[in-house]
């Protein structure tokens, strides 16, 4: 245990490579579209509405297809069913998102500027825990927009799941769910993270000085503090 | 070699990353998948050879379509969906001058607007007869079209105590009533004060049979009942077995008052209520019932067997009886099912008095009791339409569909979609005792631009469907006025309209057949201006009158010539009458601008119709 940790150690405070850096800053700027592009869409069908009620999700903010209306269109439907009305307010993740962003965004360029695979480790788990943290907010707010009906709404359905992933038939909907251009772009700085992570890993292992020497080097550090 | 295989699995990695990323990349589909697909270039041809019908050819039925708030009838051919007329009935209606001439102007009673929703064709032991079409109307009217002439001969009402008169017109099987019924309870007589609070107590549903005469079709008040303020909403009269009763469904039976979408839908059931109009009659006879509005009101409290109530699917809205008045089927639009009740269960449990309670008096059934089947026809069930060989169809809303079902067996066999929001349905004959099958039209709500865009008033949408076959098929879309709710199919060699008013028929007091008796009588500051339109003078061809008389023309049309009709448009007055062939029409008003006022021909007639021009001279006084 104690040769591994002490191994880890080293590599954790190893400087990072160019070519990490690089990457770093490639998922720095994948966070960009967060700001600007939705992050997941809903898009339902039914007979009445052949081209489809939109709904897109941004960090920031709701927006309804057919600028705006679409989300009228689905408060006026869903009323029937009791269904809480869909409101930018009624969402702290706006709130915070944007935030936590943001503030991720400043760690990676600590990251490229005066990274460590230490840093480089951090922030990955940072943003893992927050992605996965997001999706799980998300899933819960569906979860309590389906479950959370007026008792004495007109229209008595049971309490549902709207689809996270994929597509579902609610009573004459076809609701479909799927994460947007921003998702992506978050997807794909969890990927550049991971990508430099590893490459970042094997190089500080493979640049790591012999056992002995480590060892001497580990001595003299413990010694200067 | 070791740094090219850590090499590798990196490349690995980041590749299996990627493709990760790339499952997760999935689209909604552009196109919704419950969509039917489109219909196959044979379909279109069959479809297309099904609806057209050749220049000069003749349609196998007629469509008589209600007008909504336009207050109209239209008549269309079926299978070509085309707009052949439109009779005007609540509404002034300038194409044919009605709503201008002294008797329409009267028979309109002061009222430019009626809410026109259910026609129904008059009936001899439970089939279109082809005589009358009564339509219902919101301001408490019905009106009878005569189907000889296809014209509006009366319009009975406003009847007292009716408030909303939506669940109407439904006539009986020998059409001895049509019935009318308040949706909008309210303290009676009209002009009580009551304040909303007492809603549940002090406001009253009434419903009305109105006697139809068997030979004129004149119309008058038989029987008004009481009933609890719920929203009285949409009726059938029984038939076979059934005949004696009518059917009337309500929603509101919380007897709530505010927000109804969400006060009125908190009950799990609603009521059909089944009113013995028999019994009705004799009480009537009797005289019995409280004179209340000038009429004696039947109270179901005082006289039982009058009425009784059977619990329905939540809020239910149509009710419609099978054509062997065996079966009463009720759809509660805020359910997924319908319910086919069994008359005989229904007279069975009324036998036996296995009543649940009451309401204001009137006995409840159970539901259990009386009830053959719940067809799960789908989503938002509105009304059902009969075809031969025990088929129903059912128009769901909320699908957007027509489901077929078999009576008996309660099995849906195919489903076929509207555009869009299907309300009421017709099918031919398809609430008589021998529904002609072949023909269904879907009466749809809205139309979501599936026509050349007209702007934001958009038309509604009529649309055939074939019902040959096992499966439905649809036809063909039409684009029709606002606003069609129900409609009745009756099959073209069932009517035989006139084409000209023959000579020897017109009684009317004022016609005149020559020119030479044309022209103005004076009697003290009235003129009457006896009138002949032919082609192409009117005559007299001047009139000269005071400022301040009261001046009556009366026009009679002299042809004998199909189609030759002709106006009477009087500029600056206001004033335009159409007269047939054969026809005399008066109007009467106030010369009380001086000047010179043109009148002339407003209906195309000749090749003279230019010339067919007067002058109304008023000499100031």
């Amino acid at each position: 245990m104690k040769p591994f940790i002490e191994k880890s150690n080293r590599i954790l405070g190893s400087p990072l490579g160019y070519g990490p850096r690089g990457i770093i800053l490639v998922a720095a700027l994948l966070l960009v579209p967060a700001f600007v592009s939705p992050l997941w869409t809903m898009t339902m069908y039914a007979p009445q509405y052949p081209n489809g009620l939109r709904l897109q999700i941004y960090s920031h903010k709701l927006e309804g297809g057919n600028g705006g209306q679409d989300v009228k269109e689905i408060n006026i439907l869903n009323h029937y069913i009791g269904m809480k009305d869909l409101t930018t307010e009624d969402f702290t993740e706006f709130k915070w998102l944007p935030f936590v962003v943001g503030a991720l965004g400043l760690l990676f360029l600590r990251g490229v500027v005066f990274g460590t695979v230490g840093n480089l480790l951090d922030i990955t788990i940072l943003f893992a825990y927050f992605s996965l943290f997001s999706l799980w907010s998300f899933a819960y707010k569906l979860w309590a927009y389906g479950h959370n009906l007026a008792p004495s709404a007109a229209v008595k359905v049971a309490p549902f799941m709207p689809p996270l992933f994929g597509g579902k038939q609610l009573a004459n909907f076809e609701v479909y769910s799927y994460p947007a251009a921003s998702s992506y772009a978050l997807g794909g700085t969890a990927v550049a993270l991971i990508v430099a992570l590893l490459w970042s890993w094997q190089t500080a292992r493979r640049e790591l000085p012999s056992v002995s020497a480590g060892a001497a080097v580990g001595a003299a550090s413990r010694a200067a503090s | 070699m070791h740094k090219q295989t850590r090499t590798v699995r990196r490349g690995a990695i980041a590749l299996g990353l990627l493709a990760g990323a790339l499952f997760l990349a999935r689209c909604p589909p552009s196109a919704p998948k419950g969509g039917k697909a489109a219909a196959t270039v044979s379909d279109l041809q069959v479809a297309a050879m099904k609806t057209y019908v050749a220049p000069g050819d003749l349609d196998e039925f007629y469509l008589f379509s209600s007008g909504g708030h336009s207050g109209q009838v239209y008549v269309y051919g079926v299978p070509s969906m085309r707009h052949l007329t439109t009779i005007p009935v609540f509404t002034p209606y300038p194409g044919t001058g009605y709503g201008f001439d002294d008797d329409t102007k009267k028979m309109l009673g002061g009222l430019t607007w009626g809410d026109a929703h259910h026609p129904a064709l008059s009936e001899t032991n439970g089939d279109y007869d082809g005589r009358w079409l009564f339509i219902n109307e919101m301001n408490g009217r019905v009106a009878r079209i005569d189907l000889r002439d296809f014209k509006t001969k009366e319009i009975f009402g406003p009847a007292p105590n009716i408030s909303g008169n939506h669940g109407s017109s439904f006539v009986t099987p020998n059409t001895e009533y049509a019935l009318m019924s308040s949706r909008f309870s309210i303290p009676i007589p009209k002009g009580t004060y009551a304040s909303i609070d007492k809603y549940a107590t002090e406001y009253k549903g009434v419903a009305a049979g109105i006697k139809i005469d068997p030979q004129s079709g004149n119309m008058s008040l038989g029987w008004e009942v009481l009933l609890p303020p719920f929203d009285w909403d949409l009726g059938d009269a029984g038939k076979g077995p059934s005949d004696g009763w009518f059917f009337l469904t309500c929603y509101n039976a919380e007897r709530a008052t505010g927000k109804l979408e969400v006060t009125a839908s908190q009950r799990d059931r609603d009521y059909i209520v089944a009113i013995n109009w028999r019994e009705a009659e004799k009480a009537a006879k009797e005289g019995k019932g409280d004179m209340v509005g000038g009429v004696k009101v039947l109270d179901p409290k005082k006289i039982p067997g009058l009425a009784y109530l059977m619990p329905c699917g939540k809020s239910p809205h149509g009710v419609d009886v099978s054509p062997d008045g065996k079966w009463i089927i009720g759809s509660g639009k805020l359910a997924g099912i319908t319910t086919a009740f069994n008359f005989e269960k229904v007279m069975t449990a009324v036998r036996n008095k296995n009543f649940t309670g009451d309401e204001d008096g009137i006995p409840v059934l159970k539901y259990e009791d009386i009830k053959d089947a719940e067809v799960p026809v789908g989503l938002g069930p509105l009304h059902t339409q009969f075809g031969p060989d025990g088929w129903a169809y059912t128009s769901l809303f909320v699908d957007s569909a027509i489901a077929k079902w078999k009576l008996g067996t309660w099995e849906v066999v195919d489903k076929v979609p509207m555009s869009y929001s299907i309300g009421h349905l017709a099918a031919a004959e398809g609430d008589t005792m021998h529904p002609k099958g072949k023909y269904l039209v879907g009466l749809n709500k809205l139309s979501h631009g599936r026509h050349l865009s007209v702007g934001p008033s958009q038309p509604e949408s009529s649309q055939l469907v074939d019902i040959t076959e096992e499966k439905m098929k649809l036809l063909y879309d039409a684009f029709t006025e606002p606003e069609p709710h129900y409609a009745q199919m009756i099959k073209a060699d069932k009517l035989h309209p006139i084409e000209i008013y023959p000579k020897a028929e017109n009684k009317h007091p004022l016609a005149i057949w020559d020119v030479k008796d044309a022209g103005p009588v004076r009697q003290g500051d009235k003129v009457t201006v006896k009138t002949v339109v032919v082609r192409s003078t009117i005559t007299p061809t001047s009139v000269e009158v005071k400022q301040g008389d009261t001046v009556m023309f009366a026009i009679t049309n002299i042809e004998q010539t199909t189609d030759e009709l002709h106006g009477f448009g009087l500029l600056d007055y206001n004033l335009n009458l159409v007269i047939d062939p054969g026809e005399t029409k008066t109007v009467t008003f106030r010369a009380d601008k001086p000047g010179v006022f043109p009148y002339y021909c407003t209906n195309f007639c000749s090749a003279l119709h230019q010339e067919m021009q007067g002058y109304l001279i008023v000499k100031p006084k």
